[in-house]
């Protein structure tokens, strides 16, 4: 089996990138610098395979391979909340609140967000899924610009507590958060399990699924809470990242060429494993955290992007 | 037998299908006709769950479509819309295979590798079964669509414009596909079509619409008159025999 390969080499590969990050340069002091290694470590692998899935299904319930769950809105709101945190409690809340209390405040809003949103979609019967995307991009856009202009009226010192905010960061993931999202996650990916078989035929579109039996509005309207979920705990926990989803997807498509949703959910959360514990090392070695990783990622992300549109174009 | 009963959709104020009754007899072919905007497609998509009725309902052997369950009505009937592009690498056997998805839910068996088997044998389609979609011309990705709907095994087939994009080959080629699926197999052929001439020769009953609602149905030599077909479509039909087939020589 060449696809069994393939996973075999992708395992291979997340290993020695793992390894790679708790390894290089340790130092004498294993005892302090190996657990903090495996929680950053613990959090990346998490934030990745969630990322990836959920991109994963946003993609197949949408039938479009260029599309991120983040056109919904959610990271905006993320930035919305922490922006009005920071503007009416001063930037003091950010670091002196407990992360638990965060955590829990920023995953509340966006999930409530998300159901409310799809509540408006839903209540009338037979609404094209584009007007979700549509109304989540406007919302999302709003939510954009009343950031800006909390930002804009701030302390300029206060800002550069939200701008750090504004990258997806690895450092100073709080071990009781990190336990929280892992059990959500679990929760939301055991549930998801039931839908699996169903994702192949929604890749082929709404009437052929139909047509072959799947309930449709009752399974997407599942997946896009579940979509929702993930999305929200990967913010929550890290900052904004979901342009990385729509990134490794694309690598796993490209990789396997399949179109068996069992094959690339493993592929492309393998995929974003890679990526993230590659750029994490990137940016703890080579640039010495003269940088984020998230910058990294929309870099590459950014130009494989235009390449995707390029090459959509002239096919 | 698939009962129509009173059924109205309207888009806005527009009534699209308006209170349309019909029944449809078993192991025939029936030929949906009608001019452009006449609510062929909708009635389709409604008999087959796609899109829901305003009004009315649809049953199916006595069974209500919009109580039963999706999955039960996926043996049962089967329906093929009228644009397939799909985006994802599939080969013509992968796509076949999708048609055994109401009975083994992802997971083939044996007894499913037979029923692909013979779908693709009944579509003409061995040569070509490992190749990609994307690879093949319109008229062998559409004979590969109905080729799923065949694994399907399906008591009812329901096709929007089945000939639409293909040759007269192609076309004469998937007529007689279903002339043998409803006299071999005794199955319930359901169609949207335009050329009225292979409505003429093909079907066993042709059911006319006209702005949303039925004009006139009844057999091929019902329907097949100038006198019917001038008040569906609006303008002079003059109808030929030719072989002991009905012709309509509309195009001057």
């Amino acid at each position: 089996m060449r696809e069994k390969g393939k996973l075999i080499l992708l395992i291979v590969l997340a290993a020695v990138s793992i390894t790679g990050f708790m390894f290089i340069e340790l130092g004498a002091n294993w005892d302090y610098a190996l657990p903090r290694r495996a929680e950053k470590m613990a959090a990346i692998v998490l934030t990745g395979t969630v990322i990836a899935i959920a991109t994963l299904l946003f993609q197949t319930i949408t039938n479009n391979r260029i599309l991120t769950p983040s056109i919904i809105g959610l990271d905006s709101l993320y930035m919305l909340v922490q922006t009005t945190l920071v503007f009416f409690l001063g930037s003091t809340s950010l670091t002196v609140m407990n992360k638990q209390v965060n955590f829990a405040i920023s995953l509340g809003f966006m999930i409530v967000f998300a159901l409310v949103l799809y509540r408006i979609l839903f209540k009338r019967e037979g609404q094209n899924i584009y007007f979700l995307l549509l109304l989540g991009l406007i919302v999302g856009t709003f939510f954009g610009s009343f950031t800006s202009f909390m930002q804009v009226l701030i302390d300029p010192n206060e800002f550069q507590i939200i701008l750090d905010r504004m990258f997806a960061s690895f450092n100073n993931i709080q071990t009781d958060v990190l336990v929280m999202a892992s059990v959500i996650t679990a929760v939301v990916l055991l549930y998801m399990m039931k839908f699996v078989k169903y994702l192949d035929v929604l890749s082929l579109g709404k009437e052929t699924a139909v047509n072959l039996g799947v309930d449709y509005d009752y399974t997407v309207k599942r997946l896009l809470v579940i979509v929702a979920v993930l999305i929200s705990v990967a913010t929550a926990l890290v900052g904004p990242i979901t342009f990385l989803g729509l990134l490794v997807v694309n690598v796993a498509y490209e990789m396997f060429k399949t179109y068996k949703h069992s094959v690339l959910i493993f592929a492309s959360a393998l995929v974003s494993i890679v990526a993230l514990s590659a750029g994490q090392v990137l940016v703890e070695h080579v640039f010495t955290f003269s940088t984020q990783l998230s910058v990294i990622i929309n870099f590459v992300g950014g130009i494989y992007f235009i390449y995707l549109l390029l090459r959509e174009s002239k096919s | 037998m698939v009962e129509v009963k009173s059924i109205s959709k309207s888009y806005g104020l527009k009534a699209v299908v308006d209170d349309v009754s019909v029944s449809i007899q078993k192991g025939k072919i029936t030929s949906f006709i009608g001019p452009n905007g006449a609510g062929k497609s909708t009635l389709l998509s409604i008999i087959s769950r796609l899109m829901n009725a305003d009004t009315g309902e649809v049953l199916i052997d006595g069974q209500k479509v919009n109580e039963t369950k999706s999955r039960e009505l996926a043996k049962k009937i089967a329906i093929l819309k009228q644009s397939n592009h799909l985006s994802l690498r599939l080969s013509v056997r992968d796509l076949v295979s999708f048609g055994r998805f109401p009975y083994s839910q992802g997971k083939l068996t044996k007894e499913d590798q037979v029923y692909i088997d013979e779908a693709i044998r009944y579509m003409e389609l061995e040569d070509m079964q490992d190749r990609y979609l994307d690879q093949l011309s319109g008229g062998q990705k559409q004979r590969a669509f109905i080729a799923m709907t065949i694994a399907q095994d399906t008591d009812y087939i329901l096709l929007d414009e089945p000939l639409n994009n293909l040759d007269m080959k192609h076309s004469v080629q998937i007529m007689k596909v279903l002339r043998r699926l409803a006299n071999e197999l005794g199955k319930t052929v359901l169609i949207v079509i335009h050329d009225i001439n292979f409505a003429s020769v093909y079907s066993d009953y042709i059911v006319a619409l006209k702005d949303g609602k039925i004009e006139a149905q009844g057999t091929v030599n019902d329907i097949m008159t100038s006198l019917v077909l001038k008040q569906v479509y609006g303008m002079e039909m003059p109808i030929q025999e030719i072989n002991n087939q009905k012709i309509c020589v509309y195009f001057s």
